[in-house]
C-alpha cells in the first residue's frame, strides 16, 4: 500500500478518521536510526499492504509535540482514532511485522 | 557452508568481511538490528582519515554496500551460541549456520542506569542520545548523567536548546577533557550536580523528574526535568560467548591487537574486545586484522 506523507492538514483525514489501523513513522532527515528504519516499515507496508503514514518531526512539530515525541525513531500504531501501540528506536522488521500484528 | 560466519555489522565486522571477500573467502555476516552498529547515531564524523565529513548513516551504508558488492552476505539474525569444532555452528534464533572461522565484532552499547521504570520511560524523556533527542527538550529543563567526553559534549549540546542543564555526576572531577568542562562552567544554564548518583526516575506517564543522592552527604533531593540523558558509558554483549572465548571482568572479549582469542578458529574485532582505545578507525583496523588472521586459519 502507497506510504502517505502526513502533515498536520491531512493528519485527521488520513489517520484519526482511518476505516483502517495505521502506523505512524515519526523520523526527521537528521536520524540516522531513522534513516535505517523507514526502508523498512516501507517494505512491509508493501508486503502486507498495511496503511502507513510518515511524519517528517522538522515539518510537523506540532504533530510531534501533540503525540509526546520525545525520541526517534518513534512508530505509533492508530487504530479508530487513538494510539494503541507505541515503539521507539531502531527495530528489525520482524519487530515491526510483530508491532503491527500481521 | 561459509568459510567465515562474522556476528556484527558494525564497522568492525563489515570490515572483516571487506577484507575476507577480497582474500576470496564466503562471509556470512549475521545482525541483530541493522547494519551500521553505534555509528548511525552520529550525525557527523569529521576523524576517520582521508573523509573530511560524513555522516553516520553514509558511512555506514556506504560500508554495507561495499561488503555485500563484494559478495558478503548479512542477515538479520540474533545469534544465541557458537557451538565449537573444526566445523563451527553459530545457533541464531531464526536456525543455524556452519562455518570454518568466526570473527566476533559484537560491538558495545550504551549502558543502562539499571534503575527501576528505566525502559518505561525510555522514550519519554529517558534518553541514551542527546544529539538524537535533544532538539525535543527545546526551552525544557533536563540532566545529563556521566563524566566523560560524551557526558560533557551531551550537556553543552543541550545547553543550546534548553532552558536549565543539570550534569549529575558520582565524582567530583570529569574524566573528560578540561577544555569541556571549563566550556561548561561559562555557560549560565548549566548547574554540576556532583558526587551524585541517580536513585529514582519518577513521572506518571513521562519524566518528571529525578532524584539524586550525594554519596559524600547522603543528601537527596529531586530535579525537576522532562528529559534525562544517560552517557555513563558502554557495555559489551558478549554473555552468549562466555563458554566459547575468555571474557575480561567486564564482559568484553580477551583479545590483543592481534585480534585472537584463546579458542582455534575464533577471532574477535572491534569494540567487544579488550582494547584502551574504541574510535571509527581501530574497529576498521580490527576488522581487516580479523579477517586476515581468520582467512591464514582456513588456509
Amino acid at each position: 500500500m502507497a506510504v502517505i506523507t502526513l502533515t498536520s492538514e491531512n493528519f485527521e483525514e488520513e489517520v484519526l478518521k482511518s476505516s483502517e489501523p495505521v502506523l505512524v513513522d515519526f523520523w526527521a532527515p537528521w536520524c540516522g536510526p531513522c534513516k535505517m528504519l523507514s526502508p523498512l516499515v516501507d517494505q512491509v507496508a508493501e508486503e502486507k499492504n498495511f496503511k502507513v503514514g510518515k511524519v517528517n518531526v522538522d515539518d510537523e512539530a506540532d504533530l510531534a509535540e501533540k503525540y509526546n515525541i520525545m525520541n526517534i525513531p518513534a512508530l505509533k500504531l492508530f487504530n479508530g482514532g487513538a494510539v494503541v501501540k507505541e515503539s521507539v528506536g531502531m527495530i528489525p522488521k520482524a519487530k515491526i511485522e510483530e508491532f503491527i500484528g500481521v | 557452508m561459509n568459510d567465515i560466519v562474522i556476528i556484527g555489522a558494525g564497522t568492525a565486522g563489515l570490515s572483516a568481511a571487506i577484507y575476507a571477500r577480497r582474500a576470496g573467502k564466503t562471509v556470512l555476516v549475521l545482525e541483530q538490528l541493522s547494519y551500521g552498529g553505534q555509528i548511525i547515531n552520529t550525525p557527523e564524523i569529521e576523524n576517520y582519515p582521508g573523509i573530511r565529513n560524513i555522516s553516520g548513516f553514509d558511512f555506514a551504508t556506504g560500508l554495507y554496500e561495499q561488503a555485500t558488492a563484494l559478495g558478503a552476505e548479512v542477515l538479520i539474525e540474533k545469534v544465541v551460541s557458537i557451538e565449537d569444532g573444526d566445523i563451527k555452528k553459530v545457533v541464531t534464533e531464526e536456525g543455524s549456520h556452519e562455518c570454518r572461522a568466526v570473527i566476533l565484532a559484537t560491538g558495545a552499547k550504551n549502558r543502562p542506569l539499571g534503575l527501576a521504570r528505566e525502559e518505561e520511560l525510555t522514550g519519554a524523556g529517558v534518553s541514551y542520545c542527546a544529539t538524537c533527542d535533544g532538539a525535543f527538550f527545546r526551552g525544557k529543563d533536563v540532566a545529563v548523567n556521566g563524566g566523560g567526553n560524551t557526558a560533557l559534549e551531551d550537556a553543552l549540546f543541550l545547553s543550546n536548546y534548553c532552558s536549565h542543564v543539570y550534569l549529575i555526576h558520582r565524582r567530583d572531577a570529569f574524566r573528560g577533557d578540561d577544555k569541556e568542562v571549563q566550556r561548561l562552567k561559562d555557560k549560565e544554564n548549566v548547574e554540576f550536580v556532583l558526587d551524585s548518583v541517580i536513585t529514582a526516575l519518577n513521572g506518571e506517564d513521562a519524566l518528571d523528574s529525578v532524584s539524586v543522592k550525594n554519596v559524600k552527604t547522603g543528601e537527596e533531593k529531586d530535579l525537576a526535568v522532562k528529559g534525562l540523558f544517560v552517557a555513563i558509558g558502554q557495555m559489551p554483549d558478549n554473555a552468549a560467548f562466555a563458554g566459547l572465548v575468555e571474557l575480561d571482568d567486564h564482559g568484553y572479549i580477551k583479545a590483543g591487537e592481534d585480534c585472537l582469542t584463546g579458542t582455534k578458529g575464533i577471532f574477535t574485532a572491534g569494540d567487544c574486545r579488550t582494547k584502551t582505545v574504541r574510535q571509527l578507525t581501530t574497529a576498521s583496523a580490527d576488522g581487516a586484522v580479523a579477517a586476515l588472521a581468520a582467512c591464514s586459519y582456513i588456509g
